[in-house]
Protein backbone atom coordinates (compact mmCIF):
# COMPACT_ATOMS: atom_id res chain seq x y z
CA UNK A 1 0.00 0.00 0.00
CA UNK A 2 1.45 3.52 -0.91
CA UNK A 3 2.12 5.97 1.68
CA UNK A 4 -0.26 8.21 0.28
CA UNK A 5 -3.21 5.66 0.53
CA UNK A 6 -2.48 4.83 3.99
CA UNK A 7 -1.66 8.09 5.23
CA UNK A 8 -5.12 9.54 6.78
CA UNK A 9 -4.44 12.54 9.66
CA UNK A 10 -7.26 13.14 11.59
CA UNK A 11 -7.67 16.15 14.44
CA UNK A 12 -7.09 15.42 17.33
CA UNK A 13 -8.95 16.70 20.89
CA UNK A 14 -8.48 19.99 22.61
CA UNK A 15 -9.57 20.16 26.06
CA UNK A 16 -12.82 23.03 26.51
CA UNK A 17 -10.76 25.65 28.77
CA UNK A 18 -8.17 25.22 26.29
CA UNK A 19 -9.95 25.54 23.53
CA UNK A 20 -11.30 28.32 24.92
CA UNK A 21 -7.85 30.37 25.53
CA UNK A 22 -6.05 29.38 21.96
CA UNK A 23 -8.59 28.85 19.30
CA UNK A 24 -5.44 28.45 17.21
CA UNK A 25 -3.93 25.42 18.87
CA UNK A 26 -4.03 22.05 17.16
CA UNK A 27 -3.22 18.62 17.63
CA UNK A 28 -3.31 16.48 14.20
CA UNK A 29 -1.93 12.75 14.48
CA UNK A 30 -2.08 9.71 12.24
CA UNK A 31 -1.05 6.18 12.26
CA UNK A 32 2.01 5.00 10.34
CA UNK A 33 4.57 1.89 10.18
CA UNK A 34 8.04 2.59 10.85
CA UNK A 35 10.75 0.66 9.01
CA UNK A 36 13.00 1.20 12.19
CA UNK A 37 16.75 0.99 12.24
CA UNK A 38 19.28 3.46 10.95
CA UNK A 39 18.56 5.54 8.46
CA UNK A 40 19.22 5.03 4.65
CA UNK A 41 21.76 7.01 2.90
CA UNK A 42 18.86 9.06 0.95
CA UNK A 43 17.58 10.39 4.12
CA UNK A 44 21.20 10.62 5.32
CA UNK A 45 21.59 12.36 2.42
CA UNK A 46 18.68 14.89 2.33
CA UNK A 47 20.02 15.19 6.42
CA UNK A 48 23.13 16.72 5.24
CA UNK A 49 21.65 18.96 2.06
CA UNK A 50 19.34 20.59 4.60
CA UNK A 51 22.10 20.83 6.70
CA UNK A 52 23.83 23.11 3.83
CA UNK A 53 21.02 25.39 4.19
CA UNK A 54 21.28 26.79 7.70
CA UNK A 55 24.07 29.52 8.58
CA UNK A 56 24.46 31.73 11.12
CA UNK A 57 22.66 34.91 9.77
CA UNK A 58 19.54 32.85 8.62
CA UNK A 59 19.81 31.11 12.32
CA UNK A 60 19.53 34.68 14.11
CA UNK A 61 16.69 35.98 11.33
CA UNK A 62 14.77 32.78 11.87
CA UNK A 63 12.81 34.61 14.95
CA UNK A 64 10.89 36.82 12.86
CA UNK A 65 9.76 34.55 10.37
CA UNK A 66 5.90 33.83 10.32
CA UNK A 67 5.65 29.99 11.68
CA UNK A 68 9.05 30.60 14.04
CA UNK A 69 7.52 33.72 15.53
CA UNK A 70 3.89 32.04 15.95
CA UNK A 71 5.80 28.99 18.19
CA UNK A 72 7.15 31.88 19.90
CA UNK A 73 4.66 34.03 20.72
CA UNK A 74 2.89 30.48 21.70
CA UNK A 75 5.61 29.85 24.18
CA UNK A 76 5.28 33.02 25.69
CA UNK A 77 1.38 32.67 26.50
CA UNK A 78 1.82 29.56 27.98
CA UNK A 79 4.70 30.60 30.07
CA UNK A 80 7.38 29.42 28.65
CA UNK A 81 10.57 31.78 27.64
CA UNK A 82 11.51 30.56 24.00
CA UNK A 83 14.82 32.24 25.00
CA UNK A 84 15.33 29.73 27.56
CA UNK A 85 13.46 26.58 26.43
CA UNK A 86 13.79 26.87 22.70
CA UNK A 87 11.05 26.54 20.08
CA UNK A 88 11.67 23.02 17.96
CA UNK A 89 12.80 24.75 14.66
CA UNK A 90 15.37 26.63 16.68
CA UNK A 91 16.43 24.22 19.13
CA UNK A 92 17.50 22.12 15.54
CA UNK A 93 18.90 24.57 14.22
CA UNK A 94 21.27 25.75 16.95
CA UNK A 95 22.09 21.92 17.32
CA UNK A 96 22.84 22.12 13.72
CA UNK A 97 25.51 24.96 14.20
CA UNK A 98 27.08 23.58 17.07
CA UNK A 99 27.76 20.35 15.35
CA UNK A 100 28.51 21.51 11.95
CA UNK A 101 25.60 19.52 11.04
CA UNK A 102 22.57 17.30 11.61
CA UNK A 103 22.94 14.25 13.31
CA UNK A 104 21.08 11.29 12.41
CA UNK A 105 19.55 9.67 15.28
CA UNK A 106 17.99 6.98 13.43
CA UNK A 107 15.38 6.19 10.73
CA UNK A 108 12.26 7.75 13.41
CA UNK A 109 14.11 10.56 14.62
CA UNK A 110 15.52 11.88 11.53
CA UNK A 111 11.85 11.24 9.65
CA UNK A 112 10.34 13.84 12.50
CA UNK A 113 13.55 15.99 12.04
CA UNK A 114 13.75 16.43 8.25
CA UNK A 115 10.02 17.39 8.98
CA UNK A 116 10.16 19.81 11.21
CA UNK A 117 13.20 21.49 9.21
CA UNK A 118 11.04 21.47 6.01
CA UNK A 119 8.15 23.11 7.77
CA UNK A 120 8.45 24.50 11.08
CA UNK A 121 6.33 22.17 12.51
CA UNK A 122 7.54 19.98 15.50
CA UNK A 123 7.02 16.57 14.83
CA UNK A 124 6.87 13.70 17.12
CA UNK A 125 6.71 9.87 16.99
CA UNK A 126 4.51 7.30 19.59
CA UNK A 127 4.39 3.78 19.94
CA UNK A 128 1.07 2.78 17.81
CA UNK A 129 0.73 -0.18 21.13
CA UNK A 130 1.01 3.08 23.76
CA UNK A 131 -1.72 5.12 22.18
CA UNK A 132 -5.27 4.70 22.87
CA UNK A 133 -7.01 3.68 19.21
CA UNK A 134 -9.37 6.41 19.64
CA UNK A 135 -6.13 9.01 19.36
CA UNK A 136 -4.37 11.96 20.99
CA UNK A 137 -5.39 15.58 21.85
CA UNK A 138 -3.72 17.74 24.14
CA UNK A 139 -5.53 18.39 27.92
CA UNK A 140 -4.74 19.87 31.28
CA UNK A 141 -2.75 17.16 33.04
CA UNK A 142 -4.53 16.28 36.45
CA UNK A 143 -2.92 14.78 39.83
CA UNK A 144 -4.03 11.39 38.48
CA UNK A 145 -1.67 12.17 35.20
CA UNK A 146 0.64 13.42 38.04
CA UNK A 147 1.01 10.35 40.08
CA UNK A 148 0.73 7.54 37.28
CA UNK A 149 3.32 5.50 36.52
CA UNK A 150 3.04 6.12 33.08
CA UNK A 151 6.55 7.50 32.96
CA UNK A 152 5.46 11.01 32.15
CA UNK A 153 6.38 14.04 33.71
CA UNK A 154 3.42 16.02 33.99
CA UNK A 155 3.12 18.23 37.09
CA UNK A 156 -0.46 19.13 37.90
CA UNK A 157 -2.13 21.92 35.98
CA UNK A 158 0.50 21.78 32.53
CA UNK A 159 -0.47 21.05 29.48
CA UNK A 160 0.09 17.58 28.12
CA UNK A 161 -0.43 15.64 24.88
CA UNK A 162 -2.28 12.92 26.02
CA UNK A 163 -5.31 10.19 24.78
CA UNK A 164 -8.14 8.76 26.76
CA UNK A 165 -6.22 6.66 28.96
CA UNK A 166 -2.86 8.03 29.92
CA UNK A 167 -0.38 10.92 29.81
CA UNK A 168 2.18 10.97 27.06
CA UNK A 169 4.15 13.77 26.80
CA UNK A 170 4.45 17.68 28.46
CA UNK A 171 3.77 20.23 25.40
CA UNK A 172 6.50 20.69 23.23
CA UNK A 173 8.82 18.03 25.37
CA UNK A 174 10.00 14.35 24.13
CA UNK A 175 7.20 11.96 24.74
CA UNK A 176 7.49 9.81 28.12
CA UNK A 177 10.25 6.58 28.01
CA UNK A 178 6.93 4.54 27.78
CA UNK A 179 5.57 6.15 25.02
CA UNK A 180 8.30 6.71 22.88
CA UNK A 181 8.80 5.52 19.07
CA UNK A 182 11.79 3.10 19.74
CA UNK A 183 14.35 2.49 16.55
CA UNK A 184 13.34 -1.07 15.89
CA UNK A 185 10.57 -1.47 12.78
CA UNK A 186 6.22 -1.34 13.97
CA UNK A 187 3.33 0.85 13.98
CA UNK A 188 3.99 4.19 15.12
CA UNK A 189 1.40 7.26 15.92
CA UNK A 190 2.96 10.79 14.50
CA UNK A 191 1.44 13.57 15.69
CA UNK A 192 2.02 17.61 14.87
CA UNK A 193 0.69 20.73 16.99
CA UNK A 194 -0.11 23.60 15.69
CA UNK A 195 -0.60 27.05 16.94
CA UNK A 196 -2.11 30.15 15.91
CA UNK A 197 -0.85 31.77 12.81
CA UNK A 198 0.38 28.27 11.48
CA UNK A 199 -1.50 27.44 8.27
CA UNK A 200 -2.93 23.91 8.34
CA UNK A 201 -0.97 22.48 5.28
CA UNK A 202 1.99 23.16 7.35
CA UNK A 203 0.87 20.86 9.76
CA UNK A 204 -0.39 17.76 7.18
CA UNK A 205 2.73 18.67 5.21
CA UNK A 206 5.09 18.02 7.95
CA UNK A 207 3.30 14.47 8.92
CA UNK A 208 2.99 13.09 5.52
CA UNK A 209 6.57 14.13 5.32
CA UNK A 210 7.62 12.09 8.21
CA UNK A 211 4.73 8.99 7.70
CA UNK A 212 6.62 9.31 4.00
CA UNK A 213 9.93 8.98 5.43
CA UNK A 214 9.29 6.17 7.94
CA UNK A 215 7.52 3.78 6.05
CA UNK A 216 9.98 4.05 2.35
CA UNK A 217 13.52 5.60 3.92
CA UNK B 1 -24.53 35.32 27.83
CA UNK B 2 -20.75 34.96 28.47
CA UNK B 3 -20.14 35.58 24.95
CA UNK B 4 -18.02 38.70 23.60
CA UNK B 5 -18.74 39.61 20.02
CA UNK B 6 -16.04 40.92 17.77
CA UNK B 7 -17.04 43.95 15.48
CA UNK B 8 -14.39 42.42 13.04
CA UNK B 9 -15.29 39.03 13.25
CA UNK B 10 -17.90 38.09 10.51
CA UNK B 11 -19.87 35.46 9.11
CA UNK B 12 -19.87 34.70 5.45
CA UNK B 13 -19.03 39.03 4.80
CA UNK B 14 -22.48 39.51 5.60
CA UNK B 15 -21.44 41.89 8.85
CA UNK B 16 -23.10 39.28 11.53
CA UNK B 17 -20.43 39.50 14.62
CA UNK B 18 -19.72 35.63 16.14
CA UNK B 19 -19.28 35.19 19.26
CA UNK B 20 -16.04 34.26 20.55
CA UNK B 21 -15.44 31.30 22.36
CA UNK B 22 -15.20 31.74 26.62
CA UNK B 23 -13.48 29.27 29.05
CA UNK B 24 -16.05 27.45 30.88
CA UNK B 25 -16.83 29.79 33.98
CA UNK B 26 -14.77 32.86 33.55
CA UNK B 27 -16.21 35.94 33.00
CA UNK B 28 -16.89 37.55 29.75
CA UNK B 29 -14.59 40.71 30.90
CA UNK B 30 -11.76 38.88 31.97
CA UNK B 31 -11.55 36.45 28.66
CA UNK B 32 -11.51 39.72 26.90
CA UNK B 33 -8.85 40.91 29.11
CA UNK B 34 -6.47 37.65 28.66
CA UNK B 35 -7.34 38.39 25.06
CA UNK B 36 -5.80 41.30 24.82
CA UNK B 37 -2.99 40.59 26.92
CA UNK B 38 -1.77 37.26 24.54
CA UNK B 39 -2.29 39.83 21.89
CA UNK B 40 -0.03 42.65 23.48
CA UNK B 41 2.39 39.35 24.49
CA UNK B 42 2.70 38.75 20.94
CA UNK B 43 3.27 42.05 19.48
CA UNK B 44 6.04 42.44 22.16
CA UNK B 45 7.39 39.21 20.75
CA UNK B 46 7.74 40.66 17.52
CA UNK B 47 9.12 43.77 18.63
CA UNK B 48 11.71 41.90 20.68
CA UNK B 49 12.54 39.54 18.05
CA UNK B 50 13.26 42.23 15.73
CA UNK B 51 15.35 44.31 18.57
CA UNK B 52 17.35 40.71 18.85
CA UNK B 53 17.97 40.76 15.10
CA UNK B 54 18.72 44.72 14.70
CA UNK B 55 20.89 43.93 18.00
CA UNK B 56 23.04 40.82 17.18
CA UNK B 57 25.65 42.57 14.77
CA UNK B 58 26.05 44.78 17.78
CA UNK B 59 27.02 42.71 20.09
CA UNK B 60 23.75 41.03 21.02
CA UNK B 61 21.51 41.31 24.07
CA UNK B 62 21.57 39.93 27.28
CA UNK B 63 20.05 36.22 27.25
CA UNK B 64 17.33 35.79 30.55
CA UNK B 65 18.01 33.75 33.49
CA UNK B 66 17.20 30.40 32.80
CA UNK B 67 14.10 29.15 34.80
CA UNK B 68 12.27 25.69 34.07
CA UNK B 69 8.11 25.95 34.27
CA UNK B 70 5.90 23.37 32.88
CA UNK B 71 3.74 24.86 29.90
CA UNK B 72 0.53 25.72 31.30
CA UNK B 73 -2.84 28.34 31.29
CA UNK B 74 -1.81 31.35 32.89
CA UNK B 75 -4.25 33.31 35.04
CA UNK B 76 -4.79 36.94 34.38
CA UNK B 77 -1.85 38.00 37.01
CA UNK B 78 0.39 35.90 35.28
CA UNK B 79 -0.22 36.84 32.00
CA UNK B 80 0.29 40.63 33.09
CA UNK B 81 3.59 39.20 34.50
CA UNK B 82 4.95 38.48 31.55
CA UNK B 83 3.53 41.28 29.02
CA UNK B 84 5.10 43.24 31.39
CA UNK B 85 8.45 41.24 31.49
CA UNK B 86 8.91 41.69 28.08
CA UNK B 87 7.95 45.22 27.63
CA UNK B 88 10.66 45.65 29.63
CA UNK B 89 13.17 43.45 28.11
CA UNK B 90 12.04 45.47 24.54
CA UNK B 91 12.91 48.54 26.74
CA UNK B 92 16.06 47.58 27.84
CA UNK B 93 17.19 46.36 23.91
CA UNK B 94 16.08 49.71 22.68
CA UNK B 95 18.59 51.09 24.79
CA UNK B 96 21.21 48.76 24.44
CA UNK B 97 20.78 49.27 20.65
CA UNK B 98 20.51 53.35 20.84
CA UNK B 99 23.74 53.21 22.88
CA UNK B 100 25.81 50.82 20.50
CA UNK B 101 24.53 52.87 17.78
CA UNK B 102 25.96 55.99 19.42
CA UNK B 103 29.01 54.86 20.05
CA UNK B 104 29.50 53.32 16.55
CA UNK B 105 28.69 56.74 15.26
CA UNK B 106 31.30 58.44 17.25
CA UNK B 107 33.72 55.91 15.94
CA UNK B 108 32.71 57.02 12.91
CA UNK B 109 33.62 60.21 13.50
CA UNK B 110 36.85 59.65 14.78
CA UNK B 111 37.53 57.89 11.79
CA UNK B 112 37.04 60.57 9.71
CA UNK B 113 38.91 62.67 11.37
CA UNK B 114 41.86 60.02 11.38
CA UNK B 115 41.16 59.76 7.80
CA UNK B 116 41.80 63.69 7.41
CA UNK B 117 44.50 64.76 9.74
CA UNK B 118 46.43 61.21 10.47
CA UNK B 119 49.59 63.13 11.66
CA UNK B 120 46.76 64.06 14.65
CA UNK B 121 45.89 60.75 15.74
CA UNK B 122 49.27 59.02 15.92
CA UNK B 123 49.16 55.57 16.24
CA UNK B 124 45.56 55.60 16.61
CA UNK B 125 43.58 52.41 16.30
CA UNK B 126 39.77 51.30 15.57
CA UNK B 127 38.39 48.08 14.71
CA UNK B 128 35.43 47.06 12.24
CA UNK B 129 33.84 45.71 14.68
CA UNK B 130 33.49 49.37 16.74
CA UNK B 131 32.05 50.40 13.60
CA UNK B 132 29.46 47.96 13.60
CA UNK B 133 31.07 46.50 10.38
CA UNK B 134 31.65 42.50 9.92
CA UNK B 135 35.20 41.51 9.87
CA UNK B 136 38.28 41.62 12.15
CA UNK B 137 40.02 44.30 10.43
CA UNK B 138 41.93 46.92 11.93
CA UNK B 139 42.11 50.92 11.05
CA UNK B 140 45.08 52.21 12.21
CA UNK B 141 47.62 55.43 12.02
CA UNK B 142 50.63 54.36 11.00
CA UNK B 143 54.47 56.16 9.76
CA UNK B 144 54.60 55.96 5.96
CA UNK B 145 58.36 54.00 5.89
CA UNK B 146 58.30 53.00 9.79
CA UNK B 147 60.86 55.50 11.12
CA UNK B 148 61.76 57.27 8.41
CA UNK B 149 57.88 58.38 8.30
CA UNK B 150 58.28 59.03 12.21
CA UNK B 151 60.94 61.15 12.23
CA UNK B 152 59.22 62.65 8.97
CA UNK B 153 56.06 63.46 9.66
CA UNK B 154 54.74 61.44 7.02
CA UNK B 155 51.49 59.26 8.56
CA UNK B 156 48.61 57.36 7.18
CA UNK B 157 45.89 55.58 7.56
CA UNK B 158 46.14 51.83 7.30
CA UNK B 159 43.37 48.65 7.39
CA UNK B 160 44.76 45.41 8.71
CA UNK B 161 43.11 42.46 6.02
CA UNK B 162 41.64 41.32 9.62
CA UNK B 163 42.43 37.84 11.58
CA UNK B 164 44.29 34.85 9.34
CA UNK B 165 42.25 31.67 8.68
CA UNK B 166 42.90 29.69 11.88
CA UNK B 167 44.70 26.70 9.86
CA UNK B 168 45.31 29.03 6.70
CA UNK B 169 43.81 27.64 3.38
CA UNK B 170 44.76 23.89 3.89
CA UNK B 171 46.89 21.52 1.52
CA UNK B 172 46.21 21.09 -1.63
CA UNK B 173 46.28 18.47 -3.76
CA UNK B 174 49.69 19.00 -5.89
CA UNK B 175 50.10 21.82 -4.06
CA UNK B 176 53.49 22.66 -1.95
CA UNK B 177 52.56 23.28 1.97
CA UNK B 178 52.93 27.34 2.15
CA UNK B 179 54.79 28.21 5.04
CA UNK B 180 55.07 31.21 7.15
CA UNK B 181 58.78 32.72 6.17
CA UNK B 182 58.42 35.50 9.43
CA UNK B 183 61.16 35.62 11.54
CA UNK B 184 58.08 36.43 13.90
CA UNK B 185 54.85 34.27 14.19
CA UNK B 186 51.60 35.77 13.11
CA UNK B 187 49.83 37.12 16.44
CA UNK B 188 46.25 36.85 15.53
CA UNK B 189 44.32 40.28 16.79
Amino acid sequence: MSTEAAFAPRAGFIAPEIAAEFPGLRLVWAAGRARGGASPAGVRRRLRGLSDRYRGSGVVSMRVKPVPHAFRAFYRQIGLDPDVQRIPSEEAAVARLLHGEFRSAGLTSDACLVALLETGVPVWALDAAAVDPAGLGIRVATAADAAAPSGCPAPEGSLIVADRARAHAVLFDEPAAGSAASRAAGPVTLFAVGVAGVPDIHLEEALWLAADLLSRG
Amino acid sequence: MGAVTHPRQVQGGVGIPLPLPVAPGQPADEAAARRSLRDQIARLERELADAFVTAYPMGGLPQPAPAAAPPRLLGLGELEQVRDDLAERLAAARITIRRRADEQAEKRRALELMLLRPAEHKFERIACRELGEPGCGVWQVRPRLGLIGMLMGWWQVKLSSGCPLPGGQGPARGRPVARCTRRRPCVPC
